[in-house]
């Protein structure tokens, strides 16, 4: 599903976020990404979604290239992946249905089998009856579920989650990441990006570390505390 | 148009298809992509249509003050030129109407008896560049003075009649071009009996060519206030789309293209267009109303039957269409400019 060969990173003004970074992450795999602040988890998630540009090596995510997708393509190929960001990134001023529907939206689906696929979506994570209601009035455990519910309601096969649990007490932490095992289990690949060393450890999922732009551990550690 | 609609739709369709085809096995969402109708895909993008539309018109009625004032500034730089123009095609009519009132005033030789002036009258009258010959007699012609306040008293002081038998020469339809009326005048000028020859066209000319000149001045007001159209829509919806750089963010995460980011300014350009194209409609239809009875006095006067034009079905339709398409294409100016800057980092 994503595959880094020799991967670097240079940032114009030459600090370097990453440097020569391979792993192969297979289809409907679950894996963990941490690492220091700065050590380039962030970076290298952007590199998967296209938001950066690898400077040197290859990314190859759901079978394509990177280097070879242009701007134009760029959309499309964003709509077979699922993100999901520590701070949400709702809209505020639309609905949580209209938050949700809006990766079918864009796709153009007909409206009847969004409201389908968005009650499904919410249904699974929890928020079904809350359609109708603003973000600002949940809570943020309940916000996060609706960025998941975004992330997942067009059935990606891949979902990066950028420290998602980054604000959530260790309970609520708990719920979101079984949340993910159960996209998980359904056949889709999961990469999280988290410092969460616990959290974690009870996962009990491969964990890829970075340290200052270089993968220094790749292990299917199975930790017990 | 729709043809090329139809395009886009297609070609959108085949990209779907083929990234379907690709590594779709399995996925549910794709193969129902791929399943759907066309038929059911251009309702759904029509719908979406009708979705942004009315979502740009409630954007615009979130903040009516705000909205009207950009309007209101629109339909002002419109009304302006819009209204100029119509008013010179009023007095273009009125010179059209004038034209055919060329005359040449032939005043006789003070010798000419009033036989020998109604001879010449027929003689003239049957020249085919004229259509008829009126013969203003040298009692008639005092009569009239004498209407005159002031000259009553004058005139009784003089022993007799010191004015001319007049001829007053209209030209015939095919011959009031002003040259050959000129050329008309000329030959008449050369008769024996005429004393002077006066050709009242004069001012005519020079009333066209004032109409030339205030046609280019009106073209090139209107030219700089249409521009000002789009600058001003195109600062309106840069606004916006700086308010709403976080959601262009996220849409552009989600893997919204640049069309479907930039629909809603479009529409909302759009929208700014007409609603300012109807202020000037507005505008140019309260002023219009304030002129037309003075106006109409004022012909009384004149013993015409002008009539102020307002505008008509077709105009008020055209200065509609120029207003939304204006507004369009500053959105559109002001879209390409800025969505591209903005990419999530």
């Amino acid at each position: 599903m994503i595959q880094f060969d020799n991967v670097g990173k240079r940032y114009p003004g030459g600090y370097e976020a990453l440097g020569r970074v391979s792993f192969h992450l297979a289809e409907a795999e679950m894996a963990f990404l941490t690492g220091h602040s700065g050590a380039g988890k962030t970076t290298l998630m952007k590199l998967i979604a296209l938001i950066e540009r690898a400077s040197n090596g290859q990314v190859i995510v759901n079978g394509k290239n990177l280097s070879g997708i242009r701007r134009r393509g760029i959309p499309y190929f964003r709509r077979d992946i699922g993100i999901i960001f520590q701070n949400h990134q709702l809209l505020y001023d639309r609905t949580v249905f209209d938050n949700v529907s809006l990766p079918l939206v864009i796709a153009g689906h007909h409206h009847h089998e969004i409201a389908r696929r968005v009650r499904a979506a919410l249904d699974k994570v929890g928020l079904l009856g809350k359609e109708k209601l603003y973000p600002v009035t949940l809570s943020g455990g309940e916000q996060q579920r609706v960025g998941i519910a975004r992330a997942v309601v067009h059935k990606p096969p891949l979902l990066l989650a950028d420290e998602p649990t980054g604000n959530l007490d260790p309970e609520l932490s708990q719920e979101i990441m079984a949340l993910f095992r159960q996209f998980n289990q359904v056949g889709v690949a999961v990469l999280i990006a988290s410092h969460d060393h616990a959290l974690i450890a009870r996962m009990g999922c491969r964990v890829l570390t970075l340290e200052q732009g270089a993968l220094t551990i790749d292990s299917r550690a199975r930790l017990t505390q | 148009m729709s043809e090329q609609f139809k395009n886009r739709h297609r070609n959108r369709q085949q990209r779907i298809n083929s990234s379907a085809h690709n590594h779709g096995d399995g996925h549910e969402a794709r193969e129902q992509r791929a399943r759907a109708t066309s038929n059911n895909r251009v309702s759904a993008y029509l719908i979406r249509h009708l979705q942004v539309f009315f979502f740009s018109l409630g954007q615009l009625c979130k903040a009516p003050f705000s909205s009207l004032m950009t309007a209101a500034v629109i339909g002002i730089a419109l009304a302006l030129p819009a209204g100029f123009y119509l008013l010179l095609q009023n007095v273009q009519q009125m010179g059209g109407t004038l034209d055919d009132t060329a005359q040449i005033s032939l005043f006789l030789q003070k010798g000419v008896s009033a036989s020998g002036a109604e001879h010449l009258r027929t003689q003239i009258a049957a020249m085919p560049a004229v259509s008829t010959v009126d013969l203003i007699s040298p009692d008639a012609a005092l009569q009239e003075f004498q209407q005159y306040a002031g000259f009553n008293r004058a005139l009784k002081l003089l022993n007799e009649n010191p004015l001319p038998s007049v001829l007053v020469v209209h030209p015939s339809a095919a011959h009031s071009v002003p040259a050959l009326v000129e050329s008309l005048m000329v030959e008449l000028s050369t008769m024996k009996e005429v004393d002077i020859a006066r050709l009242d066209m004069q001012w005519i000319r020079r009333l066209n060519a004032l109409l030339d000149i205030s046609h280019r001045g009106v073209l090139i007001l209107a030219i700089l206030l249409a521009a000002s159209v789009p600058l001003l829509v195109g600062n309106t919806i840069r606004l916006a789309i700086q308010s709403h750089h976080a959601e262009i963010v996220v849409n552009k995460l989600i893997g919204a293209t640049d069309a479907f980011i930039r629909r809603p300014y479009l529409y909302s350009g759009m929208l700014y267009g007409l609603l300012g194209g109807s202020i000037a409609w507005l505008l140019i239809s309260a002023s219009f109303w304030l002129l037309s009875g003075p106006m109409q006095r004022l012909s009384l006067l004149y013993d015409s039957a002008f009539i102020l034009q307002g505008l008509g079905f077709v105009s008020s339709l055209q200065l509609l269409l120029v207003a939304g398409l204006l507004g369009w294409l500053g959105s559109w100016l002001a879209v390409g400019r800025h969505l591209r800057a903005i990419e999530p980092s």
